[in-house]
């Protein structure tokens, strides 16, 4: 079993309690840092853990704390993303869930070394029940004195709220976030300013992922050197992987950074193999925007060396013939998955997410859809193909935020590992036959 | 039609939203507010619902229909009185889920996007709602029903039928 720093008490009977929770020795961190009074420590031990943002770009944490811009008399606030919009990815979800006051806990720790007198963590707003679940969390925090004024006597002051969305993918975006909480559209804002220095109503902000605060939690009780101690390389810690698909055992899972992705696909530990005795096709490691490889790829890298769960090993190879580790959602593929099919999918859903700010992102997520969806239904030609290279590479880097990117990259990818697919859907069109249509019906009223 | 007004109740908890914010940053809670009123006035928001939220944060109505009209929860024109969202994004596709989608479209002669002559059945498709390790799934109101059968989604619509189960969510999750 691998070293678990976050989900070791998962198991403890009523750990979503303030009780339990207390009792395994919650909380602990934050009558270390009250007591300790030196918020820059913290940030120099977030540093040395080497901890990397957990949301998908793995951005070094501690650094970014230390951007944070510090104006005299101007207020500063963490904000936490809790958006989880990533298709693939539901880990953010089950830790809420399971055991939210290692959020909160997290975000006092956290808001106390930034600086910050008002938080706020950022819920999607199909996740409700799971915002009833931390506002009854918040609630007891709030009652055991771990909120509001002169915490513990500290002289410190914190609020914490939850605020909640209203469906809508680039709301996971930290800008997009930043405009939501305002009230306002989800429109990403163009950088710089960074939200280290204009962020939440213009002032110094910090944005992290769920999994990121959480993690400060370990660092603070045991040092930055112990966190750094576990995984490999400039992966250190430990990572919450949702895994899907065509999987035996799918779920949400602790690994220790350097676990390696044979192991985790096919061991009982995590995964426990392909489901149905099928075999491998494809995985998606790092929720929908990240490349996709085909088995042999994911299993081992072009070199021929295992492929580690790490955000090295994974991106070993670069696009040519590597991925991401992202926000951890990997999906599994079996045999029988449709490639072209599962691509239009995720274009259908980048199209649908685009927020249209950016014409490249807005009209090319769509011609994306449309050409997929022509070739899908035996339609297609070879230029078709070549099309949808160009489209692709005309959004990436072109674009206000990196949705973009991410619509590019699944499109790229697949091309460039199945193009014999796709020419197949051209060349011999009446051998798809797992093309469904919606049924059609009338004398319904349009909603 | 109900009236486009909220209960004293209500409006307690909406003041208490607005006090979250910094002065003058009470825009913030128009997001909140419109859910609340969502689940009050049956389901969706019609241009009354929408100037009636203007007027309680001293905004213009349009600044409330850029928003709204940006988030997908929010339904622009009427439903039925049971939303059915079903996910159909990357693993709940890869799990079955078209068939799901399919099977609920035949039960109640409607596509997605559409409402039964009753009244009471909507379907939508949605994206991934992060349930992806027990896809394929369907949420309605807050409740996700995971790990979907066909059998599961039939004994789900009678248990809808019966009750006049409503997805007016927020009325009860939110202020209870
Ligand atoms: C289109 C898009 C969607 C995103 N969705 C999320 C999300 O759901 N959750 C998240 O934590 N980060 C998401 N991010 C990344 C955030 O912009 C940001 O990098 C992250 O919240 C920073 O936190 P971290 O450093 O702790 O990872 C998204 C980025 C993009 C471009
Ligand atoms: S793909 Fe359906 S919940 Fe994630």
């Amino acid at each position: 079993m691998g070293k678990k720093l976050l989900l070791q008490n998962i198991d403890v009977p009523g750990i979503n309690t303030y009780e339990v929770y207390r009792k395994t020795g919650g909380y602990k961190s934050v009558e270390k840092v009250l007591e300790q009074k030196n918020p820059d420590a913290i940030v120099e031990e977030v540093k040395k853990s080497g901890l990397r943002g957990r949301g998908g770009a793995g951005f070094p944490t501690g650094m970014k704390w230390s951007f944070l811009a510090k104006p005299e008399g101007v207020a500063r606030y963490l904000v936490c993303n809790a958006d989880e919009s990533e298709p693939g990815t539901f880990k953010d979800r089950y830790l809420m869930e399971k055991i939210p006051h290692l959020l909160i806990e997290g975000m006092i720790t956290s808001s106390y070394a930034l600086g910050a007198n008002t938080s706020f963590i950022y819920i999607r707003g199909e996740y409700f029940y799971v915002l009833r679940i931390l506002e009854k969390a918040i609630k007891e925090a709030y009652e055991n004195g771990w909120l509001g004024k002169n915490i513990k006597g500290s002289g410190y002051n914190l609020d914490l709220y939850v605020q909640v969305g209203a469906g809508a993918y680039i709301c996971g975006e930290e800008t997009a976030l930043l405009e939501s909480l305002e009230g306002k559209r989800g429109n990403p804002r163009i950088k710089p300013p960074f939200p280290a220095v204009a962020g939440l109503y213009g002032c110094p902000t910090v944005v992290n992922n769920v999994e990121t605060i959480a993690a400060v939690v370990p660092i603070v009780n045991d040092g930055g050197d112990a966190y750094a101690a576990v995984g490999v390389e400039r992966s250190t810690g430990t990572k919450l992987i949702s895994a899907s698909g065509h999987i035996n055992k799918p779920g949400v899972y602790e690994i220790e950074m350097g676990v390696p992705v044979e192991e985790f696909i096919y061991s009982d530990e995590y995964c426990g193999g392909i489901k149905n005795g099928k075999k491998l096709k494809a995985v998606v490691a790092g929720g929908s925007s990240v490349p996709i490889l085909p088995a042999d790829l994911i299993l081992k890298t072009a070199a021929g060396n295992p492929r580690l769960m790490t955000y090295e090993s994974l991106a070993d190879g670069g696009f040519a013939t590597g991925t991401m580790l992202g926000s951890g959602g990997f999906i599994v593929m079996d045999e029988t998955t449709s490639i072209v099919k599962n691509l239009w999918n995720f274009s259908r859903f980048y199209h649908h997410e685009s927020c249209g700010q950016c014409s490249p992102c807005r009209e090319g997520t769509g011609w994306m859809e449309k050409i997929l969806h022509k070739i899908l239904h035996g339609h297609g030609t070879i230029k078709d193909i070549d099309l949808l290279w160009d489209i692709q590479s005309k959004i990436e880097g072109k674009t206000i935020c990196p949705l973009g990117d991410a619509a590019a990259w699944p499109v790229a990818s697949a091309i460039r590992h199945f193009r014999k697919e796709f020419e197949e859907y051209v060349n011999n069109p009446e051998s798809i036959q797992d093309v469904k249509h919606y049924f059609n019906v009338h004398n319904v009223a349009e909603a | 039609m109900k009236n486009i007004e909220f209960s004293e109740e209500t409006l307690k908890t909406i003041r208490e939203i607005i006090n979250r914010y910094p002065e003058g940053k009470h825009k913030s809670a128009l997001i909140p507010i419109l859910h609340i009123a969502q689940s009050e006035f049956e389901g969706w928001l019609s241009p009354e619902a929408m100037s009636y939220v203007a007027e309680i944060l001293n905004i213009e109505p349009v600044e409330v229909f850029e928003v709204a009209s940006f988030y997908s929860m929010f339904n622009l024109k009427p439903v039925g009185k049971c939303v059915i969202e079903v996910c159909h994004t990357s693993s709940c596709w890869l799990m079955g889920a078209e068939d799901v989608i399919n099977h609920i479209g035949k039960r109640l002669g409607i596509k997605p996007g559409q409402t039964t002559s009753d009244g009471l059945f909507t379907l939508k498709t949605v994206e991934c709602l992060g349930s992806c390790g027990t896809a394929p799934m369907l949420m309605v109101g807050a409740d996700f029903y995971e790990n979907l059968t066909l059998e599961k989604v039939d004994t789900l619509i009678d248990a809808c039928k019966s009750s006049g189960k409503s997805s007016s969510y927020l009325v009860d999750k939110m202020l209870g």
